[in-house]
């Protein structure tokens, strides 16, 4: 595409991680350039959550290089994910039902001045909910008022302030973790246009999904891991549904020795 | 697919109108108050009908100053109950915060305003340590605060040593609920209470206008302030029918207003009910739920020996009991009637003060009656139960309508 000349916001060389005995990684490669979206697939226990979680800075990787906007960087905790610019909206959402959506969107970053310095302060609401709507609105969320309860937003409306959350305080790129797994066909649409238009504002985002149809319709380019090693990028139009299933369960043009080789010589193989 | 930027379903606004607002708390079932002030006044109107004194400014005067003590230590038990966890501890504090002030200033003789001092001092530190616990060894509230009713009555004991009784004769400390600030003075007190509730209602409303926001129309504003207004206005005509505006019943209301500005207007308060609604989300927003729950529970024991002072002051002593019986119950009861949520996250501080005058109502309506406390316990646990039956079905409505 036309990134050709720009070095990617993210990318990933060789990460490896391990827990234990598990090797939850190996070797894995990712990059994500502005204004794309990445779809990152694979089955369960492929790695998604780990890698996701290692660029979050929940998890440290073992070996291999993260660079940001080119330049090599150290991500030790989530603090350092968020200074870079790194924004994940996890699967639970993270919201506060008994407080209201501004609340929730300016949560531990509330706008006012100090009272005691480092412990609390005054609440600017008008600035806070100012702010919050023109958010919103660049968004496109649809929710009855700003000062709503999330206790009574649909699953769609309460994914959408998150991921609306997500872009409160600017970042470069925005991970999100499964948005649409527990949502119905209307709701999907939503949180799928949303997705679109973090493109539009010139982000880079990575979406975990398990839903080919959502990742398909609004993803720019599909990562697959497979075990915890790369099982392949593909251009979203280069690609059918077919050869993104046969690359995640490993049954892609007989590159698979379990799957494609016989019996008997799978035993006296690898390993 | 494509429907940018000016999307008209977007945020609907608020209509602002009256009518509409009332129609949207309608339809979510958030009545807030409305069930109990119906309560307390049908509450009011049964006793008002079994004894005719019930009503009488001497007897109210006497009511809001019973209820003081439960009162302000509900504030704590609210703060506590916000973040969902429980404090049993605070009738044996209280007992204990008393005992220490009354030693200090009867046997030790310290003036009245030290041994004031130093009984919130105690509650601080008893707060501290309940807090502590709960946070860095993580023992459940409730076990913590259940070994604190029982050890914290046993220091109380050991305070008071073998006088038992020590009676108060300290004017700081007995007028505090014996000081009533009669006629003029009393309509003072009103109108500055008026005024600062209008300047700030309209202050606000002007700064959200400003900011291009939606406002609630001048003309709903102005009728909420005459309606506190009137409120005030009543209560101060009923106080100065009798002997004025009692001081305990003006320490209530600036305690109450202290911490429903600080519960509702500063990162603290905004972050009490952030972890009491979703720790995890609290924490992940990098707010320090330890140090939240450590303050909170100071806090708590702190307010728990104000109220056990303020009890002292009208009771005019402090003894191996106080702090005993009934008191715990009634302070959660109280927070509990006037509807904060035992799951954390839900209710304000005014319950605080509604809560207390059903209860206080009830007993003193009772005692009027001079029903037997049979009676009494089981009346008192009927209501409770009302209240948070009523609650409970509000809630489940409100879970209904939400999804």
């Amino acid at each position: 595409m036309a990134q050709v000349a720009k070095s990617p916001v993210l990318e990933l060389r060789g990460i490896s991680k391990r827990f234990g005995a598990v090797q939850a990684l190996t070797n894995v490669d990712l990059d994500v350039y502005a204004n794309e979206v990445v779809g990152l697939v694979g089955d369960n226990g492929a790695g998604k959550s780990t890698l996701i979680k290692c660029i979050a800075g929940i998890h440290p990787i073992d070996e291999g290089q993260i660079l940001f906007e080119g330049r090599p960087v150290t991500i030790r905790g989530p603090k350092d994910a968020l200074a870079l610019g790194i924004s994940t909206v996890y699967q639970d959402l993270a919201l506060c039902d008994n407080l209201d959506v501004v609340a929730n969107l300016y949560l531990g970053r509330e706008e006012g001045r100090p009272l005691i310095p480092g412990i609390m302060g005054t609440i600017d609401e008008v600035a806070m909910e100012k702010r919050a709507i023109e958010v919103l609105r660049s968004l496109s969320v649809s929710i009855p008022s700003v000062r709503t309860l999330i206790a009574s937003l649909s699953g769609g409306q309460r994914q959408s302030v998150a991921v609306a959350r997500s872009v409160m305080w600017k970042p470069k790129l925005v991970i999100l973790d499964e948005p649409t797994a527990a949502l119905g066909a209307a709701q999907t649409r939503q949180v799928l246009d949303l997705i679109s238009r973090l493109r539009e504002q010139g982000l880079a985002v990575i979406v975990i999904s398990h839903n080919l149809e959502d990742v398909f319709s609004v993803v720019d380019r599909i990562k697959v891991l497979r075990l915890g090693r790369n099982g392949g990028t593909f251009g979203v139009r280069d690609v059918s549904h077919q050869q993104v299933v046969a690359a995640i369960t490993g049954a892609e043009f007989g590159t698979s020795e379990a799957v494609s080789a016989p019996v008997g010589a799978a035993a006296g193989g690898t390993t | 697919m494509s429907t940018m930027a000016n999307d008209p379903r977007l945020i609907q606004q608020e209509t602002g109108s009256a009518l509409g607002n009332l129609r949207r708390r309608l339809s979510y079932a958030d009545l807030g108050q409305l069930p109990v002030l119906i309560g307390l006044v049908l509450i009011w109107m049964v006793f008002q009908t079994a004894n005719s004194n019930f009503l009488s400014p001497v007897n109210l005067t006497n009511l809001m100053l019973q209820i003081v003590a439960v009162g302000i230590t509900s504030v704590g038990i609210i703060l506590v109950l916000l973040l969902g966890e429980i404090d049993l501890s605070v009738g044996a504090v209280s007992g204990l915060t008393a005992s220490i002030m009354a030693v200090q200033n009867v046997k030790n003789g310290l003036p009245g305003p030290v041994a004031v001092l130093l009984a919130i001092l105690a509650g601080l530190v008893v707060g501290l340590i309940h807090g502590f616990w709960i946070t860095k060894l993580r023992v459940p509230a409730f076990i913590v605060t259940l070994a604190g009713l029982l050890g914290w009555q046993g220091v109380q004991l050991l305070v008071l040593g073998n006088t038992g009784t020590i009676n108060l004769r300290d004017p700081f400390l007995t007028g505090l609920t014996l000081t009533f600030y009669p006629g003029l003075a009393a309509w003072i007190a009103a109108g500055v209470f008026i005024l600062l509730y209008a300047a700030g209602s309209f202050w606000e409303r002007e700064q959200r206008a400003k900011g291009g926001l939606t406002a609630t129309s001048r003309g709903v504003l102005a009728a909420r302030v005459v309606a506190v207004a009137a409120g005030a206005l009543i209560a101060t005509a009923v106080f100065n029918a009798d002997r004025g505006l009692p001081l305990g019943v003006i320490i209530f209301v600036v305690v109450i207003v202290l911490f429903n500005t600080l519960t509702k207007r500063t990162t603290f308060g905004r972050h009490l009910y952030a972890v009491g609604g979703n720790a995890e989300a609290a924490r992940r927003a990098s707010i320090n739920v330890d140090n939240i729950r450590i303050a909170v529970f100071a806090l708590c024991s702190m307010l728990a020996a104000v109220g056990r002072v303020m009890a002292g002051s009208r009771l005019l002593a402090v003894n191996q009991s106080s702090g005993g019986s009934d008191f715990l119950l009634n302070s959660i009861a109280a927070a509990v009637i006037g509807g904060t949520s035992l799951f954390g996250g839900r209710g304000t501080v005014w319950a605080a003060l509604i809560g207390a005058v059903v209860i206080g109502s009830i007993s003193n309506g009772m005692d009027l009656l001079a029903l037997q406390s049979p009676v009494k316990f089981m009346i008192t646990g009927a209501v409770l139960l009302a209240a948070v039956t009523i609650d409970a079905l509000v809630r489940r409505r409100r879970v209904a309508v939400g999804r």
